[in-house]
């Protein structure tokens, strides 16, 4: 039976090339791996090897011959039983063969076709969230954050803490104060200063059904690690078709700090909100990130958990319950008003309701909005509240362009453009690096009196900018 | 963990030689059956892989595909001696990997098809094929980043207890990264259940190891951290058997990780579309006629009685089961169009 030899793609974009010389003739017995020919791309000149084996019967196409098609036959070499079942086209002689097929993997014969009309990402399902009017404590965030590591890993063996200083030093903002003494260096494990190895490690031991909580000192030295976060975390759940996702909490201290700088002043938040295959959340009560770390460990997802040091020793009414969860993917109205919407998240939310305040001596009644969790974005209760005000301010600490304001801003034009009474405003950290002086400092990060100027630009008042 | 205060005096990164005691150690040639069951693991990845290269050539398969021609004996003669729950995580040139383990023909090669029938839906391609059954975490893209990878699934051994090891491959280009060193401290530390196995094939992408390695040999790459590591013939089976035995039964006691840099060699250019200029003809011909793993391996077989007949036989079996994959690659449709907003996110958890 003869074989019939094409002419090959030897790129990802090769649609046709020159043959420049024959390595065989006519009569010439080949073996599998032998040099037939060759080929120059549009790229680079590279030899042919024989897949087949036989006697070259037929050369079809002369030395030096420019633009062959790939896929167009250019020799033909005769095969002895033996290799009927390799050839090119043997699929199509082979019809019973498809029975080689593991049974799982069968598939009905099918051609090969695309249907018709691309489905919309699916909407997450997002649990109710309870609400809570028993007796509460109050707790510092870092305290409400300790605890709520600590009643998972009391609940759920595969739960572990890991990153530099947890243990011995009890975290270098004493966010895991008391782990290793309650849980001992099998699941309170200090690393050395190798974020990108142990967010890998990470990583591999969430593949390994554990779920980790990988502590970054602060995200700025997530960086190092974001090859991991991004290509190994988010992805591994499409690229593998669903059958392997990635429960594991990426956590640590996020943003500004005080006079720390350039390097260490960064919100990350639009960053890992960019990524599909990430959750986000950024919460600013204690309540809410005790709540939302509990939900984040339990996710079966790589969850970002974006905290603040500032925030840490600031204390809140926490509701008193064994296990207080929030829903990942849910907004808070946290002050309600009817004159416009101010969105925030993390240490945003305290300057908005101050700003809110200030807000109400000149007679605007304006509504706060805790994001909490950056994506899943909350749109609905965004728009609920544009569609009530008609003026939206949104506010972050991170750098405005292609930032989270920037998201808001685009899915309120395409859910609710007709609602609005003014473009919306932004109000955000400068667009320079961190500066280290303490004027400076203060002018690049987001302040009160900014969000103030901007409200009343959004709702036409006196002293908009 | 409690931090390590002296550890066992380590046996030096051993030189070639190494491989000579590693063979003495089990000199004993394995039964037939064994063999003849290596000889077919080979020789299907072989087959496999030259359909694959094909089949990109015809354009079935397109953006990168890594072939494994040349290396088969490294992940075959490993696989051998690993034990049922010992996982693997590799790189990019990861179908021999996927076969060794175990993985279906057809539904690897479906997914270098891109078809709905593949291991991932068509969705990973090439690079990124995965296997929670078969314990094989990856096919990954980026260079060495499967290196903690394959520490964390010796981490999670090592904490559920199961006594299980990871095998974790890495190139001899992906031995320069950072993170293989800070695996290797962690690894180290912990003691963690892991074989660091280097397929060092001479040659990462067009720059050869010795235009990118500085200093000791690449098994000697865990002298600082006390990781004991052996220099094999990855061309000979048996021996990377033997080594395989001495590695595993090493990190199974609980001694923690364990380095096997494996000589060996790829035939085929980097990726399809890598002329491979960097190398003489020459070179490679000469790596094919006289260090072949399946052909030294058949001689052996030879010589030890079995038939020719029978290898024949084997061989037409192998490429039933290529033609038969192919056919399902080529078969299977094109996943659906709503796969591409599915598994973003574990939904209704
Ligand atoms: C971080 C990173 N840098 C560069 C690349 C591009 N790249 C892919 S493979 C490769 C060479 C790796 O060689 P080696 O580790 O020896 O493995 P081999 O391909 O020989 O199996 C390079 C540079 C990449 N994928 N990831
Ligand atoms: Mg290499």
């Amino acid at each position: 039976m003869a074989i019939e030899i094409k002419m090959p793609a030897l790129s990802p974009t090769m649609t046709e090339g020159r043959l420049s010389r024959w390595l065989v003739k006519q009569g010439d017995e080949i073996k599998s791996g032998d040099l037939l020919a060759e080929i120059e791309t549009d790229k680079a000149t590279m030899e042919v090897e024989a897949v087949d084996e036989g006697v070259v019967t037929e050369i079809l196409v002369a030395e030096g011959t420019d633009n062959i098609a790939v896929g167009s036959v250019i020799a033909r070499l005769s095969g002895d039983d033996d290799t009927e079942n390799n050839t090119a086209d043997a699929a199509a002689d082979n019809s019973d063969a498809s029975s080689e097929a593991p049974a799982a993997l069968q598939v009905a014969e099918a051609a090969p076709q695309a249907p018709a009309v691309p489905a919309a990402p699916v909407v997450a399902q997002i649990a109710e969230e309870l609400d809570w009017d028993g007796p509460t404590k109050t707790m510092t965030v870092r305290e409400a954050l300790r605890d709520a590591m600590a009643e998972e890993m009391r609940d759920d063996e595969r739960v572990f803490v890991m990153g530099e200083e947890v243990a011995e030093y009890q975290g270098a903002y004493k966010v895991t104060q008391g782990l290793l003494d309650e849980f001992s260096d099998k699941r309170v494990i200090d690393t050395p200063i190798t974020e990108h190895g142990f967010a890998g490690l990470g990583v591999g031991a969430a593949f390994g059904e554990l779920r980790p909580i990988i502590e970054f000192m602060t995200f700025n030295f997530s960086m190092q690690a974001i090859d991991h976060i991004i290509n190994s975390a988010a992805k591994t759940l499409y690229m593998s078709g669903g059958q392997m996702g990635c429960p594991i909490v990426f956590r640590g201290p996020n943003g500004a700090a005080s006079r720390v700088a350039a390097q260490h002043s960064q919100c990350y938040a639009s960053w890992y909100a960019h990524c599909p295959g990430l959750k986000v959340v950024s919460p600013w009560s204690a309540a809410d990130a005790k709540g939302l770390l509990k939900s984040a460990i339990r996710d079966p997802n790589p969850v970002i958990f974006l905290e603040n040091e500032v925030m840490y020793g600031q204390s809140f009414e926490v509701p008193d319950h064994d296990d207080w969860t929030v829903p990942i993917g849910k907004a808070k109205v946290v002050r309600e008003g009817t004159d416009v919407t101010i969105t925030a998240f993390s240490i945003m939310v305290g300057r908005a309701l101050e700003a809110a305040e200030a807000l109400a001596q000149q007679g605007i009644s304006a509504e706060v909005i805790d994001l909490r969790t950056i994506r899943p974005l909350d749109v609905e209760t965004i728009t609920a509240s544009v569609r009530k005000t008609n003026h939206l301010v949104c506010t972050e600490e991170g750098f405005p362009f292609a930032g989270v304001s920037s998201e808001i801003a685009m899915q309120i034009m395409e859910h609710c453009f007709d609602y609005l009474d003014a473009p919306v405003e932004r109000v955000t950290g400068k667009d320079v690096p961190m500066p280290y002086a303490e004027n400076l400092e203060k002018l690049a990060l987001p302040q009160v009196d900014e969000i103030l100027q901007a409200v009343h630009k959004a709702c036409y008042r006196e002293g908009g900018r | 963990m409690a931090p390590k205060t002296a550890k066992t005096a380590q046996k030096r990164g051993r030189p070639p030689k190494a491989l000579k005691n590693a063979k003495t150690l089990k000199n004993d040639v394995p039964e037939t059956d064994v063999l003849t069951s290596l000889y077919h693991d080979m020789l299907l990845i072989r087959r496999f892989e030259e359909k694959a290269g094909q089949l990109y050539g015809m354009g079935e398969i397109g953006g990168f595909c890594h072939l494994y021609i040349g290396q088969e004996a490294v992940v075959v003669g490993l696989q051998s001696v690993a034990e049922e729950g010992d996982s693997v995580v590799t790189s990019y040139r990861d179908h021999g990997h996927m076969l060794a383990c175990g993985m279906e023909a057809a539904g690897v090669m479906a997914e270098l098809t891109g078809r709905e029938g593949g291991y991932s839906k068509g969705k990973g391609g090439s690079m990124h094929m995965f296997s929670r059954e078969k314990n094989f975490y990856g096919g990954h893209g980026i260079v060495a980043a499967q290196v903690p990878i394959g520490a964390g699934l010796a981490f999670a051994h090592k904490y559920k207890g199961d006594g299980k090891v990871n095998m974790a491959y890495l190139g001899d280009g992906a031995v320069n990264q950072g993170q293989v060193y800070e695996t290797f401290n962690m690894a180290a530390l912990w003691d963690l259940p892991v074989i660091f196995v280097i397929e060092n094939n001479q040659y990462g992408m067009g720059t050869s190891v010795n235009r990118a390695a500085a200093g000791l040999d690449l098994c000697d790459r865990g002298k600082g951290y006390g990781i004991p590591g052996m220099q094999v013939d990855g061309m000979d089976v048996l021996a990377v058997r033997a080594a395989g035995e001495i590695a595993l039964e090493h990190c199974r006691s609980g001694k923690g990780p364990y380095i096997l840099e494996m000589k060996t060699y790829r035939y085929r250019g980097h990726s399809m579309s890598d002329p491979a200029k960097y190398r003489t003809r020459e070179e490679v011909d000469s790596m094919r006629k006289q260090h072949d793993p399946i052909d030294q391996l058949k001689e052996m077989l030879l010589r030890e009685g079995v038939d020719e007949a029978a290898l024949k036989e084997l061989d037409k079996q192998v490429k039933q089961v290529v033609t038969g994959a192919t056919d399902f690659a080529l078969s299977s449709p094109l996943p659906h169009e709503d796969e591409l907003y599915t598994d973003i996110l574990v939904e209704n958890a």
